[in-house]
């Protein structure tokens, strides 16, 4: 079994939202990185499970970026990642992170295709469903549960009000979300091994992105608390429908 | 041609989709072009019916089959028939499945895609969207270059505004590509509002200190009609089910209302709940940082205050 996990790098979820160079960048000045939570706890933490079962499986990382993002790879590989993969680009554009990676899928065989269900910073919920087209292949998203028997994945995913089930031949693609495993701390036998597994920089193929950021905002901030004595409730109500409108 | 995606389940068309029929009957006015609307399978619903919310035509593709969701098969048929019928914008709710489907039909049509969208696109420089980023806590204004552009839009962030058409129905004929996923069982929750889906939502922290002492949030709820939620810790400790927990790792909602009990309101808490348009706080600790996000805020014990709330909206309700 050879399973990819898509690794992307996000700013920690403490992290002060700012913005530099005229509002078109984010400010990384002091911000701490860390893998999107939804690649970690739920899509790497999982095929290190499947792996656990079955030790013949191998867990391929892979990331779109710039040098910056080796020490997450590296955190990755100490939580059970076997090898990884930068493909040396950087890019905010969905469609072209989706192509690179897609790219070096085709050049190998994995049965099985992870995501988080989305990263915290952009939060596109895209390279996924983007990656099934790409490479004509199932797509589960937002599962919460999988597993694995021979070539068949049962899957449970979030449907409004509910869950559904579904059977999937592999290979396939699969969105993470919570449920799916719990989070893992990496330790210190998995930190060393990390150091000598192999961390393999590829050069991008050619893509043109499709979409450009121009400008950031911050939300304007609340105009201040409006407080009502917890034996006014019945005031409450009345501003919920008259000034809010919204019961 | 303005597409517009549309998403059911249980014969109904979903509401985040009647927003989505409003968005791109706006950005069609603004293109001076037609808002037309697809749907893969069949509805109860009188689909004539979707013109009052701003869809001039509807194609259909009444196949059985198509009811029950399957990513590349919905996402295929979709980008051929935005191909065949000339969209060069194609619209979708950012909802469940609107996450599995837009990015994919993006892929086969070569479009640009801007997900969770909140605002009409801007065309005095090209095409902008803007979307918002960091879970909420920021607006990122995203220039589409491709001829063909995909946008999902967050839900109630646009609204429903009512048109007075009758929308056209025609059916299309696509050949309709082999399953990939078997449905084998779908599991809902009874009588329970779904939490993206709900323009109430009560929610609850530690603060209201065990599962046990659920009961006044679920009344109030009951009372509301809203759908019920909780913070990370309490979904964490098996207080409430995963599916309830809102915040930046769990599910982002942008209800109406959000009233949260004994929750302090911890930055990832907020980034799942800050596109609420009121927001009411209840906690008895006057330093929670909940209150700074807050528009209405009541300290105070939640054990005296919820039950004191949910008599005074059932009072409301009946004075009605």
């Amino acid at each position: 079994m050879n399973i990819l996990v898509c690794i992307s790098k996000t700013p920690d979820t403490t992290a002060k939202i700012a913005f530099t160079e005229g509002n078109t960048k984010f400010d990384e000045n002091g911000v701490q990185w860390i893998i999107n939570p939804y690649d970690e706890w739920y899509s790497l933490v999982r095929a290190i499970e499947i792996k656990e079962k079955d030790p013949s499986t191998q867990i391929h990382l892979i990331t779109v970026g710039g040098v910056e993002v080796e020490p997450i790879l590296r955190k990755a590989l100490a939580l059970g990642g076997d090898e990884a993969i930068r493909v040396h680009l950087n890019s905010n554009d969905s469609n072209e992170i989706a192509e690179q990676i897609a790219f070096i899928v085709k050049q190998g065989s994995y049965d099985l295709i992870l995501t988080g269900k989305e990263t915290i910073d952009y939060n596109s919920s895209c390279i996924g469903s983007m990656l099934s087209a790409l490479l004509d292949l199932p797509f589960v998203s937002l599962a919460n549960h999988l597993e694995l028997n021979g070539n068949t994945a049962t899957l449970i995913r979030e449907i409004e009000g509910g869950e559904e089930t579904n059977e999937v031949q592999l290979p396939m693609v699969v969105s993470c979300q919570k449920g799916m495993a719990e989070q893992r701390i990496p330790n210190m036998r998995g930190i060393m091994a990390a150091r000598t597994k192999p961390l393999k920089i590829v050069e991008p193929t050619p893509t043109t992105p499709l979409t450009q950021i121009k400008e950031f905002n911050l939300p304007p901030t609340k105009t201040g608390v409006k407080l009502i004595a917890p034996d006014q409730m019945d005031e409450l109500v009345r501003l919920l429908k008259e000034e809010a409108k919204v019961i | 041609m303005v597409l517009i995606y549309i998403d059911h389940a249980d014969n109904q068309i979903k509401k985040a989709t009647q927003e989505a029929i409003s968005y791109g009957a706006a950005i069609a006015k603004l293109l001076n072009c037609s808002a037309e609307a697809l749907i893969l399978g069949a509805v109860e619903d009188d689909l004539t019916e979707l013109g009052k919310l701003g869809a001039q035509k509807v194609h259909q593709l009444k196949n059985e089959s198509l009811n029950t969701f399957d990513a590349k098969v919905h996402s295929n048929l979709i980008a051929t028939a935005a191909k065949s019928l000339g969209a060069t914008v194609v619209i979708f709710a950012h909802n469940i499945n609107g996450k599995a489907l837009a990015p994919a039909v993006a892929v086969k049509l070569s479009a640009g895609i801007v997900t969770g969208a909140c605002r009409l696109p801007s065309l005095q420089d090209g095409f902008e969207v803007t979307k918002t980023v960091f879970s909420g806590k920021a607006f990122a204004s995203i220039k589409i270059e491709s001829p063909i552009k995909v946008i999902a839009i967050n839900q109630n962030s646009f609204g429903v505004h009512p048109y007075e058409n009758t929308a056209l129905v025609q059916s299309i004929d696509l050949p309709i590509p082999p399953a990939s996923i078997k449905v084998t069982n779908i599991n809902k929750v009874k009588g329970e509002i779904p939490l993206t889906e709900a323009s109430l939502v009560v929610s609850g922290g530690r603060g209201l200190r065990g599962p046990e002492n659920w009961g006044i949030l679920l009344d109030l709820a009951k009372a509301l009609g809203a759908a019920t939620a909780c913070s990370r810790p309490v979904s964490d400790s098996d207080w409430r089910p995963h599916h309830e927990h809102v915040g930046q790792t769990g599910i982002q909602i942008a209800p109406d209302l959000y009233i949260a009990i004994g929750i302090s309101g911890a930055i990832q808490h907020l980034a799942g709940v800050n596109r609420s348009k009121t927001i009411v706080v209840i906690n008895k600790d006057s330093e929670a940082p909940f209150f700074k996000a807050a528009d209405y805020g009541v300290i105070g014990d939640a054990f005296e205050v919820v039950p004191a709330l949910t008599a005074a909206i059932l009072k409301m309700k009946h004075n009605q």
